[in-house]
């Protein structure tokens, strides 16, 4: 699959379509969209890039094991969850909220970090999945 | 269309048993595709199905005041499918690693776990 | 209170480290435990003679009114001193019995375990806490009794034993829930203050059988009684202290206790006094076909405790007089005749009646013990035995059945009378044969304890007042309140009781001489073993297991595709059933008018797309039409209003055919293994099932759907948690839980792919 032109156009898809999976991501509390298919969207740019150059550039291009992103993720949601406990006394995954909404992303609260932390685990797992499969086949 | 969708979720339903049924990993892997499928189906038609009106708040409203499509089932089913891909991925690599050990794909012949301990 | 149970389990724990260095000479050290415990003990027979009763209570479950209460009553401090000063005893005399055993430490860690929970059973004042105890002292039971552990008749008795106690503990436990459930609490001086009468509750006969169990089987009255011949495997000093003197006592502690909560009521009565004389005439018939002293013993026990739930059953507060007097008589006596029999055991090498005699000339102060605890068990004057049987007869004469109840009474007694001459005279008597001139008289630590317990059989009858007054009195005070018994008294001059006694003593001095205990008597009696409830339950057990492998074998059989098939074929006769009684099938066929070509087109690619799937003998076609099916669905959810399943089904199918491609030339060859006629067996399930499924379906799109989740996400989702696409907000907002989870697992499933992989290749 190492065409000339596949090469040359992941080149320019990869931050094209990673640009694309967070507008996905951003957008997702109104409408279609989210962590969930942010994630996938990303996963498939990366592996497009892969596929089209190679996984080991493409590890190079992430610096880290993709495995890495699961941990952050979970930890990034599960803190988006705690956040209204410990600021405002609430229950566990109450959403808390900035006062003035912010252009183009909408108002700012937990559940968008939350979100936020779906599609870093989501990318981090499938990547992992995909990546180790390719590796040892 | 409800009556075609659910001869759709039988197809499914019964094409996963059939391929659950044999013997062969690999047709087993399919088996669960399809039964998961199925089950993504039924449970967006159960939920009952609209055309053209998604559960998305218009912009210059808080409510839906409209006829709109169900979003429970919709969440549900996002969930099921994000995770089927996670189960597929493992059951895809279990049955590799089998394969490995046990040098046989016969579902038969794996009946006994204690030789390869 | 509670310390002294704390004190054993310490004690316990503290043998496990250092347990080793315990067990050469200094092990008898270890006696300290229960003699501190039983001084401790006595300090409270003033206060309690004076009608105090001190309480403890620790809060344990307070949600749901569970305490660890503890209450020393008159009755409670009986059963402490007899737990503590046997206990006492038990460990002087096991120091030397079991010198030098390679698992001396482990069995005292058993026996002080076996002391606190028996302990924790009589002090505890909630019933909760008494299952606890009660279970705990069956445990530990069965470690005693498979101390031996490398024998195969060990460990079937004891596990014998622990199924019988076991089965009956639970339904204990299930008495204790319906205390709790009647009277709301767990305490049962509560639960007798409380006002209710439980005799007038309609859980009233359930309450009784539960508790009937628990103690019939602890106290192995007939059927449940032959656990208690097997658990003789015990080493010596255990079948004395658990299967003699204390735990065995626990299901007569139990009716005992019960007894003004339950007790004064005709299925009460009745129930108890018929079970209790089946036991005691039972058992004591079968002590004159035993040759081993330890059967005979055992026989005479469970029969000693049939005369016990017969005079709790009699239930007048003569009759409880009775049988609390009998508990420290027979407690007396009968663990000093095992003692006994330890010694023989120990010093000849034979536990077998026939063969032992005239060993007086060599251990005289055994002999004595032997004679003494013979006095008692035989209610000779002036023991203490004379005194128990003496009231045993008083009770059963004044009872509602006088001339019957009392002639079970002497006919068991006579029986009794001779399994305690077996044990306490025969093998010291007549010529010393001549293997055993070598034996001679063992450490002090050994025939201390039961001439102990011989003298204080007699120094109790002689001046019965000093317990009569200490513990039996409180003891009545707790079980039967403003009755009043004459107190004890060695004569009462010559009464009718009086000839009953002397009768008792001759006609079993008679049957000593008429009969002699052997071998051939023994086997005649295994002729009947067919019938004896043992034999029954066993083979209901062994039944029962074979059931039990049968159907595991049948349903567990390794083949994953009968799993299925079961699953399968029993969920399509659920659904099947309820479809046929329920079914309205009214199809509605007008919504097929407004289809568009595109719905039809996708439905059509999707049906050929799985059928290629199924048939197709190539592995890439089959990822093939598995994309495509996915590419249907995904259109289907782009049709009916779902732009994020879209979504997410497009990407998800990608990357799934990505891990198919991926691996697919490393998967094995897409074989057909099964003939045709599988096939066709399997085809057909999978059509019914697949019907099933559409008819169902269709159904449930009959009932009228409320939609009020969605009614409620529709109006909140932007009010609470600003967010308008809902199925995002119930993603992250509204089950930000689930979804959390649902990472959690997506995360585990990589990690059990990276881990499946990554192990493989490190192992090469």
């Amino acid at each position: 699959m190492k065409t000339i032109i596949l090469r040359t156009a992941s080149t320019y898809l990869l931050p094209l379509l990673l640009l694309f999976s967070v507008f996905i991501l951003l957008r997702g509390h109104y409408l279609p969209g989210g962590g969930f298919i942010g994630g996938l969207i990303a996963s498939i740019a990366f592996i497009l890039h892969g596929s089209a150059n190679g996984q080991e550039n493409t590890k190079t291009l992430l610096r880290i094991h993709p495995g890495f992103l699961m941990p952050v993720g979970l930890t990034v949601a599960f803190f988006s969850g705690i956040a209204g406990m410990v600021l405002e006394g609430k229950e566990f995954m109450t959403g808390i909220w900035f006062k003035d909404p912010l252009p183009v992303i909408g108002m700012i609260g937990t559940p968008l970090f939350f979100d936020i932390g779906v599609y870093l685990v989501v990318v981090g797992v499938t990547l992992t999945i995909i990546m180790t499969i390719s590796e040892s086949s | 269309m409800e009556i075609l969708l659910a001869v759709i979720t039988g197809l499914l339903y019964g094409a996963g048993v059939y391929m659950i049924l044999r013997r062969s990993l690999v047709k087993l892997i399919i088996g669960l595709i399809l039964l998961g499928n199925g089950a993504n189906i039924l449970i967006f038609l159960v939920g009952r199905i609209v055309k053209g009106k998604p559960p998305i708040i218009p912009e210059d409203s808080s409510t839906i005041l409209d006829t709109y499509a169900d979003p429970v089932p919709q969440a549900l089913i996002l969930t099921a499918i994000v995770i089927s891909f996670g189960l597929q991925a493992f059951a895809i690599v279990l049955i590799k690693r089998a394969y490995k050990v046990v040098k046989t794909d016969d579902l038969d012949q794996m009946n006994t776990t204690d030789e390869y301990a | 209170m509670i310390f002294t149970i704390l004190l054993c389990v310490i004690v316990a724990l503290f043998l496990i480290f250092f347990g080793k260095k315990l067990k050469g000479s200094i092990s008898y050290l270890l006696t300290l435990l229960p003699l501190s415990l039983f001084v401790y003990f006595t300090t409270f027979i003033g206060k309690i003679a004076q009608g105090e009763v001190p309480v403890q209570l620790f809060e344990w479950v307070p949600s749901m009114g569970i305490h660890l209460s503890f209450r020393m009553d008159g009755l409670a401090l009986l059963f402490s001193l007899l737990i503590t000063g046997i206990g006492t005893l038990v460990y002087l005399y096991t120091s030397y019995y079991l010198k030098g055993h390679t698992y001396l430490d482990r069995f005292y860690g058993y026996l002080s375990i076996f002391m606190g929970a028996m302990l924790g059973l009589v002090l505890s004042d909630s019933i909760m806490g008494l299952f606890i105890f009660w279970e705990l002292t069956s445990i530990s039971s069965f470690f005693l009794i498979g101390f031996n552990n490398h024998d195969k008749a060990s460990r079937t008795s004891a596990l014998q034993a622990l199924a019988i106690t076991g089965f009956g503990g639970l339904f204990l436990l299930g008495a204790a829930i319906l205390f709790g459930f009647i009277g709301s609490t767990y305490s049962i001086q509560e639960l007798i203050h409380s006002g209710i009468d439980f005799t007038e509750s309609p859980y009233y006969v359930v309450l009784l059988v539960f508790i009937f169990i628990a103690a019939f089987t602890k106290s192995a009255q007939f059927p449940f009684h032959f656990w208690l011949p097997g658990a003789m495997k015990a080493p010596t000093p255990v079948s004395t202290y658990l299967h003699s003197a204390t735990m065995v006592k626990a299901g007569i502690y139990l009716l005992l206790r019960f007894t003004p909560l339950l007790g004064n009521h005709e299925f009460w009565n009745t129930t108890l006094f018929t079970v209790g004389a089946i036991t005691m005439l039972y058992a004591a018939f079968h002590t004159l076909f035993r040759t081993d002293l330890k059967g005979i013993l055992a026989y005479s026990t469970i029969s000693v405790l049939g005369i016990l739930v017969f005079l709790i059953g009699i239930g007048t507060s003569t009759a409880l007089h009775a049988a609390l007097v009998f508990i420290v008589v027979h407690a007396l006596y009968k663990a000093a005749l095992f003692l006994i029999t330890g010694i023989l055991d120990h010093e000849t090498g034979t536990r077998n009646v026939t063969k032992l005699s005239g060993l007086k000339s060599v251990m005289m102060p055994v002999a004595i013990a032997g004679l003494l605890a013979m006095l008692s068990n035989a209610g000779m004057l002036p023991s203490f035995g004379f005194v128990g049987k003496d009231l045993i007869y008083e009770a059963t004469l004044q009872s509602s059945e006088a001339v019957l109840f009392t002639v079970f009474a002497v006919v068991t007694n006579i029986l009794l009378l001779y399994a305690g001459y077996q044990v306490g005279i025969k093998p010291f008597i007549g010529t010393l044969p001549e293997n055993f001139t070598s034996v001679h008289l063992p450490d002090k630590r050994l025939w201390m304890p039961p001439l102990l317990l011989g003298v204080l059989g007699m120094l109790f009858g002689l001046f019965p007042s000093i317990l009569d007054n200490a513990l039996f009195q409180p003891s009545l005070n707790e079980l039967a309140p403003d009755s009043f018994v004459s107190p004890l008294k060695l004569w009462h001059g010559f009464t009718f009781v009086l000839l009953l006694s002397i009768v008792t003593i001759a006609l079993g001095l008679l049957l000593v001489f008429v009969l002699q205990p052997s071998a051939v008597k023994e086997l005649k009696l295994k002729k009947v073993d067919f019938l004896a409830p043992k034999t029954l339950i066993r083979g209901f057990a062994n039944g029962f297991q074979k059931t039990a492998s049968l159907w595991t074998n049948f349903f567990q059989n390794g083949y994953l595709r009968n799993y299925i098939l079961t699953i399968i074929l029993f969920l399509s006769f659920l659904i099947g059933y309820y479809l046929i009684h329920n079914v309205t099938f009214s199809l509605d066929f007008n919504s097929l008018l407004d289809l568009t070509i595109y719905e039809v087109s996708t439905l059509l690619i999707m049906v050929v797309a799985v059928f290629y799937a199924i048939f197709t003998k190539s592995r890439l076609a089959a990822v093939a039409a598995m994309g495509v099916v996915g590419y249907a669905i995904c259109m289907i959810f782009v049709f009916y209003s779902a732009p994020d399943l879209a979504m997410t089904q497009f990407t998800i199918d990608t990357l799934t055919v990505i891990l198919f491609v991926l691996v697919l030339y490393r998967l094995p060859k897409y074989l057909t293994l099964s003939d045709f006629k599988t096939r066709v067996r399997d085809g057909f399930i999978a059509v019914l099932f697949g019907s099933l499924i559409t008819i169902l379906s269709i159904e449930v799109l009959q009932v009228s759907h409320a939609g009020e989740t969605k009614q409620f996400y529709a109006e909140n989702s932007y009010v609470l948690a600003k967010g308008k696409n809902i199925v995002n907000v119930i993603l992250v907002d509204f089950r930000g839980l689930d979804t959390m989870v649902e990472i959690t697992v997506l995360v585990i499933a990589a990690l059990g792919v990276f881990g499946l992989l990554k192990l493989r290749i490190r192992n090469k």
